[in-house]
């Protein structure tokens, strides 16, 4: 197949290639930034919590009245007793926080009582003994809490518990290639000892600003005693979810009816924290998908109808081609390689567009750097979406006679 | 003449019923998309009090300890109880407010309504006069009551309705954490967007239920909720805020000039000076006063999604333009042999200019009128979206008319290039081949 004479030809229709072009750059640009946002979005919201979802729910407690922080914890307990008794529930434990929450309380973690910067950012979760069983974690050094190092306090203390237990991902920060189980830490109270090692914890929020310690948590042995009120993170039994969700709410109220849990957001399965914390993701991520495939279709449909103008046009030089000896095939091709070139120019002009408008949302948008691969991708999509645009043009244009080549239009 | 065109204009629609849906529909599809996000955007980038948000600041003064110490860095968002107290006993301004969120258990008298929390705002007096704030019944608390610790609560208007059943309640009696406070005054509706005080809080949501004095709040024990950012000894204990180093309130202050905010800048500079002298402040004095659209610029109240899903639209439009230039050119110049009739007939290539250019805003407007439907049909999505600012999402007159007029601009600027291009025809040549 010969370029020059399909060059010579657009040079003809400057107007036109440079605006089929010019489409495909810019759709190129858009397509490649919206799927890699996507890809984000969704690897972001696919990331796990490290705790068993399936068959956690949470119970958000709010006292009324003005109980003090004794008996406040005498009521923790005696709910928490009343939830590990529910048919249906298998543990559950109080805490101040979960992951996905997007609240809570975040603290600095440092290793030496004088150090002026934090060694690391946390997640403060404060726990029992049953917090680990309850949230289906993952153990993998040291021990669990003892019943006996459990204690209460409320705000007007401060955080300096004599034991702690970590998430691998802080013990790694704070101790790289060593052991993190009897090292002592310094939390904002004081000094702790870290009694046990968990697998993955994820932070309660996983918001940008929360990324630089997304997994490193930091597991209190104390039940905080807010007057205001906390929450219980409840597992029911496989399969025993709602009925348990259902009791559980009913047992509190039997056992002390002066409390709130109220009606939207009192008692949460985990699946609906989840679709709550990442629900402006999916969405960006759904709302990029669609505008990616009508941006596809839109320069498709461009594509297609510009070219059946140049077919129509052309069709007198068409039948004398083929008057001349030229078979379908070679029409055929030449509309199809006539795309290509069109093609290849838009999405040289797209890859660089493509970068610059990462590059710009990098600066305004907190985003990450677009990978080769998403270019890749974009620019095999528009070139195999040109020439399938083409096809039915040239198509028709192949089926020229070459009698066309003897008649006026 | 004009009628002429615009005859001419639907009969080459029709003639090609595919090509001209496909023009209308990639306009409509890009004015929709642009004017569902641009709506989106005009409502939660919104001056939440017109009028007089340009004479309200947000003083801060940095009195944090070395730790942690970076230069250049912002002062905190909130400031201390003992700065916030002392900035407003000062009076520098022409009104001033102190306050702080919080969320307090409601005890309703009747025995059919179960016990509930409400959203709560602890404040000084000044807080009505200064935002504005419309009331339905009685009135506001005074500076004395302020000091007095006075028991008294300003309700909202759905409140009201859920405790009174609407009625003027001044004078009634809500219990609250095991406390009596008496009802002065019923807002009436009121919604600032976006809700600029507090950061902290959701930038979208309604106002907060309860009013009560900041002083008050304290002595009853209500819950403060928001923010609370300390460092040294601090605990973040509610009990011990008035004490501890933390910062935990909204400080905010009506200016009315320029002088005035420069007077207030110097103001909370010597201020800093004077605390760093008695060893309360340790790092370099930092202080500023953003105005309130300023605040609300720093602090990027209006999501990034909302920013990012704008431009993508824009972009979005800009290939459905581009779009329509290609096929609207492709169209025009088939139809070179009819416009070389009409040419050779006498029409100047003004006329035909006229015409093409008719013909494109005819697409224009069915491409716009087609688009506000699709954005009718976007900015009702979003409202069931479960974000907080999903309820605000309405078209309003003025977006309207922008709606219009983008989509026939653009349309006509799309038009520009492919009518020049076939008014250049030669006559004689379009003549001669046929």
């Amino acid at each position: 197949m010969q370029i020059k004479p399909i060059l010579s030809a657009l040079r003809r229709h400057k107007a036109g290639t440079f605006l089929i072009a010019m489409q495909i750059a810019l759709t190129l640009a858009i397509v490649c930034n919206a799927l890699f946002i996507i890809h984000q979005r969704v690897a972001h919201l696919s990331e796990p919590t490290g705790i068993d979802e399936a068959n956690i729910f949470i119970v958000k407690n709010e006292w009324v009245g003005a109980p003090d922080s004794a008996r406040v914890d005498a009521m923790m307990r005696a709910d928490l007793q009343t939830l590990r008794q529910v048919p249906g529930v298998q543990d559950a434990t109080p805490s101040n926080s979960y992951p996905l929450r997007g609240s809570g309380w975040d603290d600095g973690v440092k290793l030496k009582p004088d150090q002026l910067q934090d060694s690391s950012g946390s997640t403060i979760y404060f726990a029992d003994e049953h917090f680990i069983d309850t949230l289906g974690l993952k153990l993998i050094a040291g021990r669990n809490f003892r019943a006996d190092e459990i204690g209460h306090m409320d705000m007007r203390y401060k955080l300096a518990p004599p034991v702690v237990i970590i998430t691998r991902a802080l013990a790694d920060k704070l101790f790289p290639g060593g052991q993190a189980v009897g090292k002592t830490i310094y939390l904002i109270g004081g000094p702790a000892t870290v009694v046990g090692v968990v697998d993955l914890l994820q932070a309660q929020s996983v918001e940008r600003w929360a990324s630089d310690f997304a997994y490193r948590s930091v597991i209190i042995p104390e039940r905080l005693t807010l007057s205001l009120g906390s929450f219980y993170i409840v597992r029911a039994r496989p399969g025993q979810l709602d009925a348990a969700m259902r009791a559980a709410g009913k047992a509190l109220f039997a056992q002390n009816p002066r409390r709130v849990i109220a009606d939207d957001d009192g008692l949460l399965s985990f699946s609906e924290v989840r679709s709550r914390a990442y629900e402006s993701d999916r969405g960006m991520a759904i709302l990029m998908g669609v505008i990616s495939i009508v941006l596809l279709a839109v320069t498709a449909a461009g594509i297609v109808g510009l070219t059946s103008f140049w077919v129509g046009q052309r069709r007198r030089q068409i039948g004398v081609r083929r008057a001349l000896g030229a078979t379908r095939q070679d029409i055929l091709h030449y509309f199809m390689t006539e795309n290509l070139l069109i093609s290849c120019a838009g999405v040289l002009v797209g890859t660089v567009l493509a970068i610059a408008m990462n590059l710009w949302m990098v600066t305004r948008f907190e985003m990450h750097r677009l990978s080769l691969s998403y270019l890749v991708t974009g620019v095999v999509i528009l070139l195999l979406l040109g020439q399938g645009a083409v096809l039915a043009p040239a198509l028709r244009a192949s089926r020229v006679p070459p009698v066309e080549a003897t008649r006026s239009v | 003449m004009f009628g002429y065109y615009l005859d001419l204009a639907l009969r080459s629609l029709r003639r090609n019923k595919i090509l001209t849906a496909l023009m209308v529909l990639a306009i409509a599809l890009g004015i929709g998309a642009s004017m569902t996000t641009l709506t989106v955007l005009h409502v939660l980038s919104g001056d939440p009090l017109p009028g007089s948000s340009a004479t309200l600041f947000y003083p801060q003064v940095d009195p944090r300890d070395m730790d942690g110490y970076e230069e250049g860095k912002r002062p905190p968002d909130q400031v201390t109880w003992t700065d916030g107290n002392n900035l407003l006993h000062a009076k520098r301004a022409d009104r001033q407010a102190l306050m702080t969120g919080g969320a307090v258990p409601v005890q309703p008298a009747q025995s059919n309504i179960d016990p509930f929390f409400s959203d709560a705002r602890y404040t000084t007096a000044d807080f009505f006069p200064m935002f504005k704030v419309p009331f339905l019944y009685g009135r506001p608390w005074t500076e004395a009551e302020d000091n007095g610790r006075a028991r008294v609560v300003v309700i909202s208007r759905k409140l009201n309705e859920k405790l009174f059943g609407g009625k003027d309640s001044t004078g009634q009696t809500l219990r609250m954490k095991d406390t009596a406070f008496q009802v002065i005054g019923v807002l009436d509706e009121w919604k600032p967007t976006p809700r600029f005080y507090d950061i902290y809080m959701q930038s979208y949501g309604s106002v907060e239920d309860v009013f009560v004095p900041l002083s008050s709040s304290r002595d009853a024990h209500l819950e403060h909720a928001g923010s609370t950012d300390c460092w040294g000894t601090g605990g973040g204990d509610g009990e011990h805020a008035e004490t501890s180093p933390c910062t935990w309130l909204q400080f905010w202050v009506q200016l009315d000039g320029a002088d005035k905010v420069a007077a207030y800048h110097d103001f909370l500079v010597h201020y800093s000076q004077e605390q760093k002298a008695l060893g309360r402040f340790q790092r370099p004095v930092n202080v500023a006063l953003p105005g309130l659209m300023q605040w609300m610029d720093i602090n990027k109240v209006v999501p990034g999604d909302v920013r990012l899903q704008t431009w993508l639209a824009l972009g979005f439009l800009l290939v459905c333009l581009v779009n329509t230039v290609g096929l609207m050119l492709a169209k025009f110049l088939r139809r070179a042999g009819e416009l070389g009739v009409r040419r050779a007939l006498g029409a100047s290539r003004r006329e035909v200019f006229t015409q093409l250019l008719v013909e494109s805003g005819v697409i224009g407007l069915a491409g716009g009128l087609f688009g506000l439907l699709l954005a009718f049909v976007g900015l009702w999505l979003v409202r069931k979206q479960p974000s907080d600012y999903a309820s605000l999402a309405h078209m309003s007159l003025g977006m309207l008319l922008v709606t219009f007029v983008l989509a026939v601009g653009a349309t006509l600027l799309a038009g520009l290039l492919p009518a020049w291009r076939a008014c250049q025809i030669t006559p004689a040549l379009q003549l001669k081949s046929q």
